[in-house]
């Protein structure tokens, strides 16, 4: 049985189609990369995953049963911005979801079980390469390590699903490629199962283990929101072809011109 | 150049601040010489002298009828009235603003109410809160609070609604409960600006304070205000006023401070 089960999977506001019929079975462990032009359902399929949008018709599944309808601790998530709390250090950032699994009433450790936390946040902070700005605030550190800060603060939970809602996208170029390392290290090391959507048709292409392509098949000039889109390519990545590129590349930007219009 | 890029220096920006109280100052000064003058009794617009030898009176010696430094007894009467209910108005505010801004059904329940509540002029009820809690102390307050409570209490709401929703999910995907959302998430992120809406709210709180002294009280600063007017003493209206005024800013200035040190990321631009 695969690890999460897409069935004829449909989502529509009113008369917005947003994703029809969308079919998928990822095992886990995969590296999902979804790119798409925007507006094509990428974010609204991740927030589907994620317990924050639930399905108009078909079946969402996570090894059988239905995902539950809220965000939970075995579904991290990532956003491009506001993912980590202001008001705590990067330390108090990582520490905090060990606190709250912990104590459901104070949300605070202490004592030998603060220790032990703390040391599994040290952990954590290395493998981000955050360690020496323990203790300063989320304002003070660059995009990119508030972006790393937000990773380790999901995978200290050991999610079984990562999601990623272009974490990247606000990055400059030279500070993508170090963090593409990073996230490929971090997912080689927790085998946890990821889902990326990104801008960036070239990320898709090379990160991961599996690219979907997100695109409307029909196309209604006088009504861009009458169809859907659906996943039209699912390729697994290494099959890198440039004609390929090209292809996805026209496609979806064809598709993106017709939604602005 | 155009005007609007005409920046003063620091010392010129200081001496412009400082211009309109220099000329307040003299155009008062020539004002009362001038009337003094006239009619040295003049009780009008009282000097320089009149004015320290009301202060002297009535802070530094002791009233022959009871004994007491006048100025002091209603320096204390006033501030912890004015202390009681902007404190309890800012906890009322803390608890229901919180609930309203994270818990959807609360607000549905609440928010109404709320702002419907902060529509109502409260010197409006204050014969109603005179009649209900007597001419005591407990009146006094709880115009305070009746009067800054409600606005606080949207403003909370409003703060804790303006989070980022990224954040609010991220906290759930680390497990947290309700309860945790609001202890480690909503309330400390809204306490800086909790302090922020109370320095709001001093103006309006002084302004309950002095009125309802002004009609049931035996003492206090807006009491001894509305006492002497009877005798037209200026000489001791305009130093309570100016004293007024110092105790506003000093409990502002502490206000500001206090966020600053206790909240160090929010005024670093951490928000």
């Amino acid at each position: 049985m695969s690890f999460i089960t897409v069935n004829n999977l449909w989502k529509e506001y009113g008369d917005q189609v947003i994703l029809e019929n969308l079919n998928l079975s990822v095992k886990q462990g995969e590296f999902c990369t979804l790119v798409g032009a925007s507006g094509c359902g990428k974010s609204t399929f991740l927030k589907m995953l994620l317990g924050q949008e639930t399905q108009t018709r078909g079946e969402l599944l996570l090894e059988g049963e239905a995902f539950p309808g809220e965000p939970d601790r075995n579904r991290g998530i990532v956003f491009q911005r506001y993912s980590v709390f202001p008001h705590l250090t990067v330390r108090q950032n990582v520490l905090m979801g060990l606190e709250l699994e912990q104590k459901p009433w104070l949300g605070k450790l202490f004592g030998s079980a603060r220790r032990e936390a703390l040391e599994k946040v040290g952990a954590m902070l290395e493998s981000v390469g955050l360690s020496p700005s323990a203790n300063k605030w989320p304002h003070e550190l660059s995009g990119g390590m508030q972006q790393r800060l937000a990773i380790a603060q999901s995978l200290i939970m050991r999610p079984r699903v990562l999601l990623l809602d272009e974490p990247f996208g606000a990055l400059d170029p030279g500070i993508r490629g170090d963090m593409h390392d990073l996230l490929l290290k971090l997912w080689q090391e927790t085998g946890t199962t990821i889902f990326m959507v990104t801008h960036d048709l070239k990320e898709g292409f090379y990160l991961g283990t599996r690219l979907l392509v997100f695109d409307k098949v029909r196309n209604d000039p006088h009504d861009p929101q009458a169809f859907g889109a659906t996943i039209t390519y699912d390729l697994p990545i290494g099959q890198t072809d440039r004609k390929l590129f090209e292809d996805i590349h026209q496609s979806v930007s064809e598709t993106a011109r017709n939604q602005a219009a | 150049m155009r005007m609007i890029n005409h920046h003063p220096g620091r010392v010129s920006a200081t001496l412009l601040g400082l211009l309109p109280f220099l000329l307040i100052m003299l155009i008062y000064s020539l004002a009362s010489q001038e009337r003094l003058a006239d009619n040295p009794n003049d009780k009008l617009l009282p000097g320089l002298e009149q004015m320290t030898a009301a202060v002297d009176r009535m802070a530094f010696q002791e009233d022959r009828r009871s004994g007491d430094y006048l100025m002091w007894q209603d320096t204390t009467a006033s501030l912890a009235r004015l202390g009681m209910g902007v404190g309890i108005a800012a906890s009322l505010a803390l608890v229901v603003g919180i609930l309203n801004g994270v818990l959807p059904l609360v607000r549905a329940n609440l928010a109404p109410l709320v702002s419907a509540l902060s529509m109502v002029p409260p010197l409006a009820i204050l014969p109603i809160l005179f009649i209900v809690f007597g001419l005591g102390e407990l009146s006094k307050v709880m115009l305070i609070v009746i009067g800054t409570a409600p606005i606080m209490m949207r403003d909370v709401a409003q703060r804790v609604r303006e989070l980022p929703g990224e954040q609010l999910i991220k906290i759930q995907t680390l497990g947290a409960n309700s309860w945790q959302v609001i202890t480690r998430m909503a309330l400390p992120q809204v306490l800086p600006r909790l302090i922020d809406a109370v320095r709001l709210s001093l103006g309006p709180a002084w302004l309950f304070l002095i009125a309802a002294e002004a009609i049931a009280s035996t003492e206090g600063l807006g009491y001894r205000i509305f006492l002497v007017r009877r005798y037209l003493a200026m000489d001791v209206i305009l130093p309570y006023v100016i004293w007024i005024t110092i105790l506003a800013i000093v409990i502002d200035q502490c206000l500001r401070l206090a966020n600053r040190r206790l909240f160090p990321w929010y005024n670093a631009g951490g928000h």
